[in-house]
């Protein structure tokens, strides 16, 4: 799956990077909690998230992510669009809720990363 | 050996807008010493991590970044107010953040258990009323 087949099946808006839509997205992760996305996700993949402040960027930032997904139709502020770009980023919004967004990525192929448990801590 | 680079980034307390800002910095520096994606990857999260924990928990203080040859070593020092119970801020899910820091995404308690996973040597010592000294070592290969 690329990016742009991502805004095909989210019926997304392209917000940022719409020269970059045919980057292979293979993996994806959703939360609003941003250290738990420091925490897990250890590889280029796409964020879907319903928060839309400054530290969604920052964490993107430090992790390499490639693409940021805004659920629910939200739309981040103008300065962070512009960061996002600076930071060679896609960004789509979708009005379907996040829940909706993954489910439709999943039944489409996209999967979640996967997580490595540390020692001792296998589940 | 002498270092690389040194660099001293102070961080204020609740100052969440530049919050992050001295570990993109430091991920600007590591990149542009050629360290592998995967070092500066687990670094910058680190330094994050410590970043926001200065900024949601001490009294204020300052991150430094020293780079050698025999690796990247990052090191927090705050003035306070220090940690009661160690062992329970390093278990995952264990939180005491705002509600401030927590409507941003953070106040998980991920952040002193992410920092321990990703460097390669991690050592942290508090004092109540005192301060937080923790220091991170990551080789680079």
């Amino acid at each position: 799956m690329t990016l742009g087949d991502m805004v095909d099946v989210l019926h997304a808006k392209v917000l940022v990077g719409e020269e970059k839509l045919d980057t292979p997205a293979l993996t994806a992760c959703c939360s609003d909690l941003m250290s738990d996305v420091l925490a897990f996700v250890n590889e280029k993949t796409v964020l879907i998230t319903g928060l839309t402040n400054p530290h969604v960027l920052r964490t993107a930032d430090m992790l390499d992510l490639k693409c940021l997904v805004f659920a629910r139709g939200k739309v981040p502020t103008d300065d962070i669009l512009e960061g996002a770009a600076d930071q060679g980023l896609v960004v789509m919004t979708t009005k379907v809720t996040a829940f909706t967004a993954c489910g439709l990525l999943y039944e489409a192929g996209l999967r979640g990363v996967p997580i490595e448990w540390p020692e001792g801590e296998e589940q | 050996m002498s270092s690389f680079v040194h660099e001293e980034y102070p961080v204020a307390k609740g100052d969440y807008t530049r919050a992050g800002e001295a570990s993109t910095d430091i991920k600007r520096r590591l990149r542009q010493l050629g360290v592998s994606s995967n070092v500066m990857r687990r670094v910058a999260v680190a330094s994050y991590e410590v970043e926001l924990n200065l900024v949601i928990h001490s009294d204020g203080g300052k991150l430094t970044l020293d780079v050698d040859t025999d690796g990247v070593l990052l090191v927090s020092e705050d003035v306070g107010p220090g940690i009661p119970d160690i062992s329970m801020a390093m278990r995952e899910g264990y939180s005491t953040a705002s509600e401030e820091a927590r409507s941003l995404g953070f106040g998980a308690g991920m952040g002193l258990p992410n920092m321990k996973r990703n460097a390669d040597e991690f050592d942290i010592q508090s004092e109540v009323g005192k301060g937080t000294r923790i220091s991170m070592r990551f080789r680079l290969t």
